[in-house]
């Protein structure tokens, strides 16, 4: 079934520069092999489309049992220069609880 | 144990935190974090005006306001207020709170050092972008080294009420008293790591107590009156969260960990002048309310190079609104855009970028933002930036026009004309650790 990444996940966002920063954090333990499978920095690349114009890299916290994801060229040349009223990204973790990922009833209801 | 409270996490936060801090119970130490990247190039402008401006002003007026209080708990208060002239600021602070012994840590700033560092052939390349700084040499604003927790430490050591710095690493302002009061080396690389995580924790003020926090988000009791965190700290490198009784706010490793993770890159080497710290190795646990304890850090040696955070002038922007109404709303405030378009071009103008925003459909998150359908009403946000002061100030004369001479129901432009602003960008690099010497100065 596909859900709202808001059902397994919630995420906290900021800005190092042009980098969009999200933090990803499973609501519970079982719900972060989902995140693994689920929030790939391809799927996350695609789902914000035109406003990250670089890669997505993905870093592994197994003991918070998080992501941290990096989005670059991502805020629209950062900061100060960016014209983007979340020149800072801010909100773009919120975005991303939108995203659709698939998965079993069996791992929701866990 | 020592307990050590954050009471700003950037220049402009909430006055009243610092004072509820030591007026609510218990602390040692009181750190303050005041400085954003671009903090700096604003404070070198004051200065250029003003030999005695150039650091944060909010901050003698409170250490005014608390000094008593300070004194009668023996209160230490560490603080980067000094922006790019902490001296200044120390004599601003002994004037508000005479009687108090204040000591300044020196040697972050190398706005004056900039040719002698290229001409010793450090290219000072932005770390994200990989150009060398010549490119931009004429335009730097300000440029400062990132000092660590051990000048603080040893700024401590004179026996100071107040320690003011310059530039430092956010999470050292709360690692020196731990330093300073539990003995740690420079080769201690474990517990300073663990020190910089607990830094880390707290180094946005509120923002690990509730504040900017999405677990269960509409139960957080009472965030009119936010608890700011406070760090208990043991000389083992374990730590405690925790905020005074009887204030807002909420923390348990939920809302920690949000804040863990926030604005950080490969958290298995998070990068400070005094240690690498490992976030995978931190082990966190709810022991109480409110209480949220700390274990197991790992840590590296010190990176071979500092960061500096260099301000450069990189051009003008602005960006004017008008608000459409209700019937298609978003489709009146696109027409509004392809007309002030094809206005700004047949008048010749070039910017850098010219960029449209429609709050109420897309403006937080663009692309990804959901479907809006027909929504009451649409404002149209249009901005622009280039290296032409007089394009982007012509520009500015081309929203308000459009209520007359554009599609229907165009409102919301009460407050004139958009103001023409200075972009000052920011300049990430590595200076080479043997060329910035840090120092400690007692002010009398």
């Amino acid at each position: 079934m596909k859900i709202p990444l808001a059902r397994i996940a919630h995420t906290r966002s900021g800005d190092k520069g042009d980098i969009s920063n999200i933090g990803v954090i499973a609501w519970k333990p079982q719900y972060y092999p989902v995140l693994l499978r689920e929030v790939t920095p391809e799927r996350v690349k695609t789902f914000f489309g035109s406003f990250v114009e670089g890669r997505v890299e993905r870093f592994e916290l197994p003991n918070l049992h998080a992501l941290n994801l990096l989005l670059y060229h991502g805020l629209g040349g950062g900061g100060t220069v960016s014209l983007r009223t979340d020149a800072q990204g801010k909100t773009m973790g919120a975005a991303l609880l939108g995203m659709e990922i698939d998965i079993d009833e069996r791992e929701l209801t866990d | 144990m020592i307990r050590i409270a954050n009471g700003q996490g950037f220049w402009g936060d909430w006055l009243e935190a610092p004072v509820r801090l030591v007026d609510n119970g218990p602390i040692d130490y009181l750190t303050l974090d005041y400085l954003a990247e671009v903090t700096m190039s604003i404070l070198q402008k004051q200065r250029q005006k003003d030999p005695e401006l150039g650091y944060a002003r909010d901050f003698p007026p409170l250490i005014g306001r608390i000094a008593a209080k300070l004194r009668a708990a023996k209160i230490k208060v560490i603080a980067n207020a000094g922006g790019v002239n902490p001296v200044a600021c120390a004599r601003a602070v002994l004037k508000a709170a005479p009687g108090l012994k204040v000591a300044v840590v020196l040697g972050d700033d190398i706005l004056d050092r900039i040719s002698e560092l290229l001409a010793k052939g450090y290219a000072m390349r932005n770390i994200d972008t990989g150009e060398p700084l010549s490119t931009i040499r004429e335009h730097i604003l300000s440029a400062n080294a990132y000092i660590g927790a051990f000048p603080l430490a040893e700024a401590l050591a004179t026996g100071a009420d107040v320690i003011i710095s310059g530039r430092c690493a956010d999470a050292a302002l709360v690692l020196a008293p731990m330093i300073h009061e539990f003995g740690w080396q420079p080769d201690d690389y474990d517990k300073l790591a663990a020190g910089i995580v607990a830094g880390h924790i707290i180094e946005c003020g509120a923002q690990c107590s509730g504040g900017n926090c999405q677990v269960d988000w509409q139960t957080i009791p009472d965030l009119a009156n936010i608890g700011y965190p406070i760090v208990e700290a043991a000389p083992d490198g374990s730590f405690v969260v925790t905020k005074h009784a009887g204030t807002g706010g909420r923390i348990d490793t939920d809302g920690v960990k949000e804040q863990l993770l926030y604005e950080i890159g490969d958290p298995r080497a998070y990068m400070t002048p005094d240690v690498v710290a490992d976030f995978t190795s931190l082990e966190l646990e709810d022991i109480g309310p409110n209480r949220v304890r700390g274990c197991s850090v790992r840590g590296a040696p010190r990176p071979v190079m500092l960061k500096a955070s260099i301000s450069y002038h990189a051009g003008w922007k602005a960006s004017g609104t008008l608000v459409y109404s209700w019937p298609q709303a978003l489709e009146k405030a696109r027409a509004a855009d392809r007309i002030t378009r094809e206005r700004l071009a047949q008048l010749g103008l070039k910017f850098d970028e010219i960029y449209t925003e429609y709050f109420g459909v897309n403006a937080c998150h663009g692309p990804a933002a959901h479907p809006a359908g027909d929504p009451p009403e649409v404002q149209l946000r249009i901005g622009v930036r280039g290296p032409d002061k007089r394009a982007v100030d012509r520009f500015t004369r081309e929203m308000i026009p459009l209520v007359l001479t554009g599609p229907p129901g165009g409102t919301g432009y009460g407050e004139g004309r958009p103001e023409v602003r200075q972009i000052v960008a920011y300049w990430p690099a590595l200076v080479p650790r043997e060329e910035i010497q840090a120092r400690v100065e007692v002010i009398a």
